[in-house]
């Protein structure tokens, strides 16, 4: 039988690949760096799953509730209904494989998260993706033992094969490059895409780590692939900056009472719990960081937002955020214990990326996607403590769909075939130069903040326009394109929902934008439109 | 502040091994030297201190925050992450080279791979069999921080990469096993980690401050050898 190929050995490559092994299918576990230094051990907040463990009689229903609306009723139903009837299945498997969830009495502990009335997070301290990681490492050992999963760590996808022409054109495979010895192997068969996100798009502003560059994106969109809702980016509310990069600190800080507050008039203002009296601090993260973008402009503020954790029982720092004090202490010298701490919106999370169908099969047949690269779920915002919950379930629903079409002749032999040492011009040609990378930051950063209007998405439509007019390398060309289309996006959407907020167009408009934003590339330019969601059929799950 | 970064380089496998200076200025002291080694690499027309060009220095890096040990190396003489490691808390030099334990591939990067290797060897997974207790739950928790960056083996005088001995890196993954695993494989692992670690550690303590996660490793030591040496299995 021949192997799929996972690309990415994060939460959701590796529920791929386990869920291929548990079916008897082989895979290929690709990624530039072994699992243990993915995106996804920096996940902090939690995992959720309507358990019910807390005497609140939560539902998958009003979990699929709080998702749709959290996400501004942009996702898929179906496919939220899946995920949210899956949740608890989800994190009852990751207890089984030995995660040490929060648990007292016997009982597994749900934490309060944003944009969710009920506990419904499961979580370990602030390191939960590091204990799920290590959970799903583990258990992705078991079948390396048993010669289902071939790891390949250290290697880098440099193009997508495929095979027919228009719309019989399929994936049929991938060309990694070994970065320890240079040489070029072609894998044949399935793919799926588990690449994480776009950080790399925005260097140094992002909360993600440096391996996701953004470039498979970029890949799959000059071949051809549908990208889905690219104007939707998250900017979480409590960051800090550090050397290098943003440092997120957890939603759970505000889950276990942290408070968000700016100086008006020299006091301490808790805009938060005075503008949304009812979630206050735990609103959608979109809304936390449009009201700390608002109140910092106000003639009577004066300064930056502050988090203010100095009120948390000394219990809750011992044993629920004590790995996330000892970080803030260690990089920004602040014991958040005694004072308070000055945060700001970063970049966190790309809700657009790859567009999937609930299957997550993705426009290309043969490639899936599944995991912060795919366009699935969260609609025009994701809720904190669905993206793990979204890697797992979406790896595993990917894999099960390969797993139908992995018996298939065209991909019966899949044994890796040395190319040998890739030619200079190859590198060349995927070389992305540090110039070219901080000037399409700089283009997309004016563009796409957490305020938009049309004169700045024009101007940035410019910018990226000459700049690919300029003589760019292959790879440069398709960073700069994928960056144009989030921006083109960006400025047709004239309404504000989620994550997008134009000053121009500040109302929600459901007649004309309650659809997918769709982005293909055809001959080198790039073709938007708005696609209808899918109805929600009755013929599964309980009505929310 | 300015600071000398030597770093001893190789390209590639066969290549010899030579010290190469960079001078690298900034105002921030928060800065480490992973920081350092970014914007140096980001320099397109990077040279080292006696004006020569040169070629971007290698060497992994992920997550920026401790969080993920890709950027493991040996900085004045010590395995530390790059990220870890503040400019402020360094001399005017700083000498930075690769985890000497492990094959170098180029520059700075080393081949981890036998850490993998090993933790197979040891059969180190649960197979949806995990007794999960509250009493359990910090050693579980302790030991999933892991990073499996290396330093502790590096500062082992036992470990060897072609040895039996596998050291601190799974010592460290097994005191989960042994806390989980129903009884009926808790023997079997015991018996593994007993041949592979205990039998072999020469009680140097070596690794005891070094990792870069904090991690409690006698906490996790005292706990494992109750179960795997003193046969105090738990109680289902």
């Amino acid at each position: 039988m021949g192997r799929v190929n996972v690309v990415g050995a994060g939460l959701a490559g590796l529920s791929a690949a386990i869920h291929l092994a548990k079916a008897g299918v082989p895979c290929n576990l690709i990624s530039a760096l072994p699992s243990e230094r993915a995106q996804s051990v920096l996940a902090e907040g939690g995992i959720n799953a309507a358990l019910d463990t807390m005497g609140e009689h939560d539902t998958p229903a009003e979990h699929f509730a709080d998702t749709m609306k959290g996400g501004g009723n942009l996702a898929d139903p179906n496919a939220v209904t899946g995920l949210t009837e899956h949740a608890p299945e989800i994190v009852r498997w990751m207890f089984s494989l030995g995660t040490p969830f929060q648990m007292e009495h016997e009982t597994l502990i749900l934490r309060n998260f944003g944009g969710q009335k009920k506990k419904r997070t499961a979580y370990s301290k602030s390191s939960t993706g590091k204990v799920l990681m290590t959970a799903l490492i583990d258990e992705a050992r078991r079948y390396e033992a048993d010669g289902l999963i071939h790891r390949y760590s250290h290697h880098l996808v440099e193009d997508l094969k495929t095979e027919g022409d228009g719309n019989d054109t399929r994936c049929v495979g991938l060309v990694l490059r070994d970065s320890y010895s240079g040489h070029l192997f072609a894998f044949k068969g399935l793919v799926i895409l588990c690449s994480g996100g776009m950080n790399g798009i925005f260097p140094g502003l992002t909360t993600g780590t440096i391996p996701n560059t953004g470039n498979i994106t970029a890949l799959a969109f000059r071949n051809g692939v549908e990208l889905g809702n690219l104007e939707f980016i998250q900017y979480h509310p409590t960051t800090v900056g550090i050397p290098g990069k943003r440092m997120l600190i957890s939603e759970a800080a505000r889950g276990e009472g942290g408070r968000l507050f700016i100086l008006r008039d020299g006091k301490p203002w808790y805009f938060m719990e005075e503008l949304y009296p009812e979630l206050g601090n735990l609103m959608p993260r979109d809304v936390v960081s449009r009201e700390m973008f608002f109140v910092s402009r106000r003639d009577d503020c004066e300064g930056q937002v502050y988090l203010d954790l100095t009120g948390l029982p000394t219990a809750t720092w011992e044993k629920k955020l004590s790995d996330m004090r000892e970080e803030i202490l260690h990089y920004l010298s602040v014991d958040p214990v005694t004072t308070p701490v000055p945060v700001s919106p970063g970049i966190h999370f790309f809700m657009g990326g790859i567009l999937v169908d609930e299957n997550h099969r993705s426009s290309l047949p043969g490639l899936y996607a599944a995991g912060e690269c795919a366009c699935q779920y969260h609609g025009a915002n994701r809720l904190g403590g669905n993206s793990m919950l979204g890697a797992l379930y979406g790896g595993k629903v990917a894999a099960e769909q390969a797993a139908l079409l992995s018996g298939q002749s065209a991909f019966a032999d899949s044994s890796p075939v040395d190319l040998g040492p890739a030619t200079s011009d190859w590198t060349a040609s995927r070389t992305v130069s540090s110039i070219q990378t901080e000037r399409l930051k700089e283009i997309l950063w004016n563009g796409l903040g957490i305020a938009r209007e049309e004169g700045m998405l024009r101007r940035a439509v410019q910018s990226v326009d000459d700049l690919l007019a300029q003589n760019l390398r292959e790879w440069e060309w398709s960073r700069a394109l994928l960056g144009k289309a989030m921006l083109v996006c960006a400025l047709q959407r004239q309404e504000s929902r989620g994550a997008h907020y134009r000053s121009d167009y500040p109302d929600r408009d459901d007649p004309r934008f309650q659809k997918t934003t769709v982005a293909v590339c055809r001959d080198g330019e790039i073709i938007t439109a708005f696609r209808p969601i899918p109805e929600r059929r009755d013929d599964r799950g309980t009505n929310p | 502040m300015e600071r000398i970064l030597d770093i001893l380089r190789r390209n590639g496998e066969g290549g010899e091994p030579y010290y190469q200076s960079f001078r690298y200025a900034t105002s921030d002291e928060t800065e480490t030297v992973a920081t350092a080694l970014i914007v140096l690499n980001a320099d397109p027309d990077l040279r080292d201190t006696s004006g020569q060009p040169a070629q971007p220095i290698a060497w992994e890096c992920s997550c920026l925050q401790k969080k993920c040990g890709a950027c493991a190396m040996v900085i004045d003489g010590l395995p530390r992450l790059a990220c870890d490691v503040k400019l402020s808390d360094c001399k005017d030099t700083i000498q930075l080279e690769p985890l000497k334990k492990f094959p170098v591939v180029a520059d700075l990067i080393v081949d981890r791979t036998v850490m993998q290797d090993n933790l197979r060897e040891l059969r180190l997974w649960m197979e949806d069999q995990a007794v999960m207790v509250d009493k359990g739950m910090d050693v579980a928790y302790e030991s999933s921080r892991c990073l499996q960056c290396g330093c502790c083996l590096e500062v082992c005088p036992n470990y060897c990469v072609e040895g039996s001995f596998t050291g601190m890196a799974s010592a460290v993954p097994f005191s989960r096993l042994l806390a989980e695993l129903p009884a009926s494989r808790q023997k079997e692992a015991a018996r593994l980690y007993t041949r592979r670690f205990f039998e072999g550690c020469g009680k140097s303590l070596a690794c005891r401050n070094i990792c870069p996660a904090g991690i409690d490793v006698d906490h996790l030591l005292v706990n494992s050898n109750a179960v795997a040496v003193w046969k105090r299995f738990r109680k289902r």
